[in-house]
């Protein structure tokens, strides 16, 4: 079989026994804890649902006197078949479609910010890598490490302040005007990219010190080596031998990294969403924990965690594409 | 840990800023809060503006901002600092029990290693954090269960490599345990590296914290970083403008983690050689180093 293939195969394998970890977790998570979980968890279900239903519910997810495997096989047959039970914030929506709404948007602030970060961030790295004994590399790498000390809320809490309380360019909550029908036209991708704005700005300049420093040490190593002394010995121009020549292979380790990246920025958007009440897993997260809603943390846990892994498994593709290296 | 290791940290800038901003305020967290009588209690009418009176202003509750923050510095950091040895001990005998022993141990650990480092943290640490009962050892359980994965990773390949050195071998052949190897031969070699992790998981833990406790997962009635941020958010500080209910906490938590980092920088710039032996060619020949140049040539160090 080809190397790739094989290659590709095996990461898959362990991003399935790492979503089997999770879901086995899921699973026995409210059953190793102290006191009476299950009845905490089904206690605020009292008084919304009948003695019966609350029965039902207790059957789907094997909170029964069944023996345990019992429990966990058809606890699994349940979730193959998407259903994540009832959710009590938000009464009576099924967990899985709340979860289902809200994707999209911390996707969206995830993949924009992502994105962004890393071009900034790279472009930066790869410029004060070059000029290192210039200014800029004497500013910046210590003035965004101090940045990134700040923990991502509170970023969020000072743009929001200052962009949107005080100085009023931007929306403070939500995600798109409440007047407008969510719909494929200008008005409405206006405004959901107006709201998007300063949720996403944090999370871009919070992201770009990290991209920064990876680059510039990763084009500090290549500058030092023997070909790009040959590329200047046959007389290409400066711009030409940075960007073809050594920042072209300083940034293939850093794409690798993509894949940690991605669960460090989700659990930054969280907790960013939440204090822009941007309706994404975050938000709901938050609406979750206030409630007390054990089934919709959990879906969240599972829903985040599965496109973590499904994201990773992308980025080791997207290596194999890119780095030849890597393909024999 | 001997006088000169020591003695070349103080030498670097970078890492003595750091040491100075954080032993500030671990002595602010040991000595402040006796000054302070109740920090929740009420004192004023609630959201007053920083004065002489209350440097730091009151509290959508009318407490005083100031006796809060310098209060929830002894919780925050006493957990943050706490957990981050805890990380570091749980690491250390993973990592090493994974690359001393190699073979089918490190596949196991190592993949154990891995699922941990997939599955993204704060929604694990949420689900995990919402079952236990609130309180500073449920806190701590929780960030050394998500957090201990990365540092047992950075350790393992360290140990992977120290396994390999004739010494150790020699030791093994002497017929030294392999407890005993590895406590005496090996991690007094990785020390630097040691403490490197036990600052990153520091890092780790007063982030990891306050955003728990933003999210209300903390023990709310007491008085910490995350909680004051939690409070001020719940006071809707952002939609009265009331900023100095939050800034003063988060900047706090910002100089606490960049000082920790700041000490980093300084032991990676000492433990690593090539960034010492640069620094030691840099300051004796000034201006005269062409490091975008291959290699460096007499002609271009030492002039025509």
């Amino acid at each position: 079989m080809n190397t790739s293939v094989k290659y590709l195969l095996k990461r898959l394998g362990i991003y399935a026994i790492s979503g089997w970890a999770a879901v086995t977790l899921n699973f026995f998570l409210p059953r190793m804890m102290p006191g009476d979980p299950v009845s905490v968890m089904f206690a605020s279900f009292r008084g919304k649902l009948k003695p019966e239903a609350i029965e039902a519910l207790k059957q789907t997810f094997g909170f029964t006197d069944e023996p345990l495997l019992n429990k966990y096989i058809s606890y699994l047959s349940h979730l193959l078949n998407g259903e994540l039970g009832i959710s009590t914030a938000y009464f009576p929506e099924e967990v899985s479609s709340i979860i289902l709404s809200s994707l999209g948007w911390t996707l969206l602030l995830v993949g924009i910010s992502l994105v962004v970060s890393f071009i900034i961030g790279s472009l930066i790295g790869m410029i004060i890598a070059w000029r290192r004994d210039g200014k800029l590399d004497s500013i910046l790498p210590p003035s965004f490490s101090f940045i990134s000390s700040f923990p991502y809320f509170f970023t969020a809490m000072l743009l929001l302040y200052f962009f949107g309380f005080k100085l009023g360019w931007f929306p403070i909550r939500h995600a798109y005007n409440s007047n407008l029908i969510p719909g494929f036209n200008i008005e409405f991708i206006v405004s959901c990219l107006h709201h998007a704005f300063l949720p996403a700005s944090t999370l871009i300049f919070m992201g770009i010190g990290g991209w920064m420093l990876q680059m510039r040490n990763n084009m500090i190593g290549t500058i030092s080596t023997d070909y790009i002394s040959f590329a200047k010995s046959k007389g290409l121009s400066q711009k030409r031998i940075m960007i073809w020549y050594a920042a072209k292979n300083a940034i293939l380790p850093i794409i690798t990294s993509f894949g940690m990246a991605i669960g460090f920025i989700l659990s930054g958007t969280i907790l960013t969403e939440i204090i822009f009440s941007y309706p994404g897993q975050g938000y709901i997260l938050y609406q979750a924990v206030q409630a007390q809603d054990y089934q919709l943390m959990q879906g969240i846990f599972l829903t985040t965690t599965l496109s973590v892994l499904a994201a990773n498994w992308l980025i080791d593709i997207l290596v194999l594409i890119l780095d030849p290296r890597t393909r024999k | 840990m001997n006088r000169s290791w020591y003695n070349l940290i103080w030498i670097n800038k970078k890492a003595r800023l750091g040491i100075i901003i954080v032993s500030s305020f671990i002595l602010i967290a040991a000595v402040g809060p006796i000054f302070f009588e109740d920090p929740n209690a009420y004192i004023g009418t609630p959201l007053l503006e920083p004065s002489f009176v209350h440097l730091f202003g009151t509290t959508g509750q009318g407490q005083d901002v100031f006796a809060q923050t310098i209060a929830g510095a002894r919780s925050t950091l006493f957990i943050g600092l706490g957990t981050g040895f805890m990380i570091v001990l749980l690491g250390l005998i993973v990592g090493s029990l994974s690359g001393y022993f190699g073979r089918r141990i490190d596949n196991i650990l190592s993949l154990i290693i891995n699922i941990f480092l997939l599955i993204p943290g704060l929604p694990l640490m949420v689900i995990i954090a919402a079952w236990l009962p609130p309180g500073p050892f449920s806190m701590m359980g929780v960030l050394v269960f998500t957090g201990w994965a990365w540092q047992a990773r950075v350790l393992r390949s360290q140990v992977l490599s120290l396994r390999e050195r004739d010494y150790v071998n020699a030791a093994i052949i002497t017929g030294e345990s392999n407890i005993k190897v590895i406590i005496y031969q090996i991690w007094p070699q990785m020390l630097s590296l040691i403490m490197a992790s036990f600052i990153g998981a520091t890092v780790y833990a007063i982030g990891a914290q306050v955003g728990l406790e933003f999210l209300g997962l903390g023990d709310v009635d007491k008085v910490t970083w995350g909680n004051n941020l939690y409070w001020a958010t719940n006071d809707l500080a952002l939609l009265t403008g009331s900023w100095w209910t939050f800034v003063p906490t988060g900047l706090c938590i910002a100089l606490v983690s960049f000082g920790l980092t700041l000490i980093n920088y300084g032991i990676d710039e000492i433990s690593n050689p090539r960034l010492l032996s640069e620094r030691i060619v840099k300051s004796r020949l000034p201006n005269l180093f062409n490091r975008n140049g291959s290699t460096p040539v007499a002609r271009e160090l030492f002039g025509k």
